[in-house]
């Protein structure tokens, strides 16, 4: 029998790209799709997906739970867990088109939620955990249905086959929003399910990432520590649960979480003026098994903007660019130059250099 | 000597190159050689040999070689003849056999079963000649909670840490057990590596202060030489609840080899046999370790890490996570190959556990527990090469203790007779004709030579794994396959077996 995603480590190669428009205008996914079928040769159809930022206007202060069903009993059994925690405000299927090369879809759903206030309050967590929690609940404890997105005004769009199909498939081009990124993959392994497929998402962070960690192993083991269960084995996964360890639960900013994660050297370090110096230094101390080695580059979205980051030592390639409100970032030029072809400025990150764009009211301060 | 028991090894002449320069002679301590005046030539005392194969490299003439002799008892699978000469030695003197040095039993060596993982195409191998590889780390707690000041600045709560500038240390040797001149080479050897070496329970001689810097002292059931600067000096201060060689009891150092010196760093009388307690008197629960702990820090002034160092045992994983709520901050874990200058052979021979085993065991418990953070660990008895090393650490270990590595480096022979207080090297001794012979300034040059290299062979092994800091290679068990493991091996050791996919 061909395992499940989780069931094995799978390491893969992959495209990654996003954009924002940092003065928060909408834009379809259809820019997304443009750019990532440039960089076809970079997935192998078994995996692609997208995440949209403000793409739900009118539910943006519900949490937007999009999931996989492998049949009606399994959405039965979930439908009951939902109701016990949450307000079901809205819920459908969501509509897809009909596409010859994207096969054996499962059911997909989307509801529009809210924690039951006597149930949070209950439970004395803090709503955001409530929620990540419930969302384990579903994905560890109901056979056959999985969570893929769970953040409030944005949503993920996954499955297998090449990311441009993907992207229509789902009707990308109908949702409009600030900031979208997008994912194709090259599996070493096949997977034949869908919610394998990339961004992974927790709560309102989805991390698309190109690589594979050499220090898997040691984050994995570490980060467990707190409570999160690598299930899926992947690296996606488990850079983003650093990522909400280190900025939900520690506090971190974002430059903070890189300087953990893509660490400078120490030696790069010890060049740095005093404060830098210091900060950097401790950073690597308190939090040494959350340095991540190995190739990635990733595009972190959260409510009001992107991060791109590469490893440190700059195994993987990621570009930037920047044209008018508009950024982009993309693991080759090609594709932003696809959907813009004038850009005001290019240019390539260092490794280790977080490169954090955002709506321009919110600087200064993370959602 | 017992007439039942012959030699173990031979000494073998070769008369056509010996130029009777008696070089031989002066340079064993064990009185092997001597000199016949009527023939004018060499004659050895086989009996006497105990293969530490001096004589051996100071031969001008390269005329000596040392074999082990074919005299054999009647062949027997179940009465091997060391096992019949152990009965003879007991029944003819009434004592408990002692034994120095680590465990040389048979036993299966975990590390040689566990192979280490390399990258191909999917993500590249790292060359540490072109990239930075960092095997700088730190030792201690790392439980913190973020605290920023009025600026939004990290504040730095973090309690004291070691910082290594290589995963190896040098384990807790004694001075007594071994010489001034050996402790000299392992404290400037220390000092010039940036890593750290250890008192042992001997105290601290004078003329080291100076190397605190570098220093961890023991503090151990005998409570030699511990007083206010001793504590103030060091880096580091060790609890030493028990020692891989010979878990569940205490020091045994012979008066033969407590000289004036000795005695004063000891803080004991001159001559007589120094024998620390099984147990601290003062610790008989868990509970009472937190207090010397806490004593300790209370002493100087919480600026210190407190390692607290267990045999590998049974229940080691327990005991570990009993010590990590009890305020050290670093667990020294000693398996039951470390080395000793003297144990008895019973115990060295049949007590303990393999710490490939009790790591595997201790990282994973105290991950479950989420207390992995509170702690350190450190490794040794015994860490032998730079992939012992690798392996410890991608099992879970922060770093490694190594002592005998460190004493074949100053030319320890490993004959085992470390109790007799003979060495004719120099090493464990206080024989200052004998001493005289470890020059301190070579002696510490080649402990730099060793741990450099093993730096660079793990520097070499980490880049083949695509990994380039220490720290992500700590726990890091996917980099570890077993070959030649039962099921029950692969599980406590939290390994796959070779060939098996991510």
């Amino acid at each position: 029998m061909l395992l499940k995603e989780g069931q094995f480590r799978n390491p893969s190669g992959c495209a990654v790209t996003g954009v924002i428009d940092r003065s928060g205008k909408s834009m379809s996914g259809e820019g997304m799709i443009e750019a990532i079928s440039v960089m076809h040769d970079r997935s192998n159809g078994l995996g692609g997906g997208f995440a949209g930022y403000g793409i739900y206007p009118h539910y943006k202060d519900f949490y937007a739970f999009h999931l996989f069903y492998d049949g009606n009993t399994a959405r039965a059994d979930t439908e009951k867990f939902l109701t016990r925690h949450f307000e079901i405000v809205y819920s459908s299927e969501i509509q897809t088109r009909k596409i010859p090369s994207v096969k054996d879809e499962p059911l997909i759903f989307r509801y529009f939620l809210a924690p039951l206030p006597q149930k949070l309050a209950n439970s004395h967590l803090d709503e955001r955990e409530y929620v990540a929690r419930c969302v384990n609940r579903v994905n560890a404890g109901i056979e056959g249905a999985y969570v893929f997105s769970c953040g409030k005004d944005m949503g993920i769009f996954k499955g297998v086959g090449y990311p441009e199909d993907i992207g229509r498939f789902y009707r990308l081009e109908e949702y409009e929003g600030y900031a979208w990124t997008c994912h194709g993959r090259y599996p070493t392994n096949t997977p034949g399910w869908w919610g394998g497929a990339h961004p992974f998402g927790l709560l309102d962070f989805s991390v698309v990432h190109n690589g594979e960690i050499s220090s898997y192993d040691a984050n994995r083991r570490y980060i467990e520590m707190f409570g999160y269960k690598c299930t899926l084995q992947t690296d996606t996964e488990v850079i983003t649960y650093i990522i909400d360890y280190l900025v939900r639960k520690q506090g971190l900013s974002l430059e903070e979480t890189a300087h953990v994660i893509a660490a400078s050297f120490w030696r790069t370090i010890r060049e740095k003026e005093e404060e830098t110096r210091e900060q950097e230094t401790l950073l690597r101390r308190m939090f040494p098994s959350l340095l991540v080695t190995g190739p990635f580059s990733i595009i972190l979205g959260f409510t009001g903007g992107l991060m791109a980051l590469n490893d440190r030592l700059k195994l993987r390639s990621v570009v930037c660019a920047e044209k008018g409100d508009k950024c982009y970032i993309a693991s080759e030029e090609s594709a932003i130059r696809r959907i813009e072809p004038d850009l005001d400025r290019v240019f390539s990150p260092a490794g280790g250099e977080p490169v954090i764009f955002k709506l321009y009211d919110q600087q200064g301060g993370r959602a | 000597m017992d007439m039942y028991i012959q030699p173990e090894y031979e000494v073998v002449r070769r008369e056509d190159r010996c130029i009777a320069c008696r070089v031989c002679e002066r340079q064993c301590a064990n009185l092997v050689h001597s000199f016949d005046p009527e023939t004018g030539k060499m004659q050895a005392d086989d009996s006497k040999c105990v293969n530490c194969h001096r004589c051996v490299c100071l031969c001008p003439t390269h005329a000596l070689k040392i074999v082990k002799s074919d005299d054999t008892y009647r062949q027997n699978a179940n009465w091997d003849g060391q096992t019949i000469n152990e009965v003879y030695k007991q029944a003819n003197a009434g004592g408990v056999l002692l034994s120095s040095m680590g465990n040389p039993k048979p036993f299966p060596v975990f590390w040689d079963k566990m192979l280490v993982n390399a990258s191909q195409v999917t993500n590249p191998p790292i060359d540490p000649l072109r990239e930075p590889m960092e095997t700088q780390l730190y030792l201690g707690k790392r439980t913190v909670k973020i605290e920023r000041d009025e600026r939004g600045r990290i504040k730095n709560t973090l309690p004291p840490q070691l910082k290594l500038s290589a995963p190896i240390m040098f384990s807790a040797m004694s001075y007594g057990s071994i010489s001034y001149n050996a402790h000299e080479a392992l404290a400037r050897a220390a000092e010039e590596l940036g890593i750290y070496y250890n008192t042992g329970e001997g105290g601290l001689h004078k003329d080291f202060y100076k190397y605190g810097k570098n220093t961890i002292v023991q503090v151990a059931s005998g409570r030699f030489g511990v007083f206010k600067d001793y504590l103030e000096t060091a880096a580091a201060i060790e609890i030493k609840m028990g020692q891989g060689a010979k878990p569940g009891i205490g020091g045994h150092l012979p008066g033969a080899k407590i000289s004036a010196d000795v005695s004063e760093t000891r803080m004991i009388p001159e001559g007589v046999d120094a024998i620390s307690p099984a147990p601290h008197h003062d610790i008989y629960s868990i509970e009472d370790l937190r207090q010397l702990v806490y004593s300790l820090k209370e002493a100087t002034e919480y600026k210190k890490p407190v390692i607290v160092k267990i045999a590998a045992v049974h229940n080691v994983a327990a005991i570990a996570s009993g010590i990590a709520r009890s305020g050290a901050d670093i667990i020294a874990i000693d398996g039951y190959r470390g080395g000793t200058g003297a144990a008895p052979t019973r115990i060295r021979d049949n007590v303990g556990i393999p710490v490939e085993l009790a790591l595997a065991e201790v990282d994973a418990r105290l991950r479950e527990e989420g207390i992995r953070d509170e702690v350190s660990i450190v490794v040794g008895g015994s860490v032998r090469s730079s992939a012992d090393v690798v392996k410890a650490i991608a099992l879970g270990a922060d770093a490694c203790y190594i002592g005998t590595a460190a004493l074949l480096a100053l030319g320890c022979h490993l004959c085992r007779t470390c109790h007799e207080g003979k060495c004719n090297w120099g090493i464990a001794t206080q024989r200052p004709d004998l001493v005289k012979r470890l020059n301190p300034d070579i002696g510490y040059k080649r402990l730099v030579n060793l741990v450099t290299a093993w730096n660079h062979e793990i520097q070499e092994m980490m880049g083949g794994m695509g990994i380039n800091s220490v720290e992500a290679l700590r726990g890091n068990r996917l980099m570890l396959r077993g070959i030649g493991l039962t099921d029950t091996e692969l599980r406590i050791l939290g390994i796959k077996y070779a060939g098996e996919s991510l």
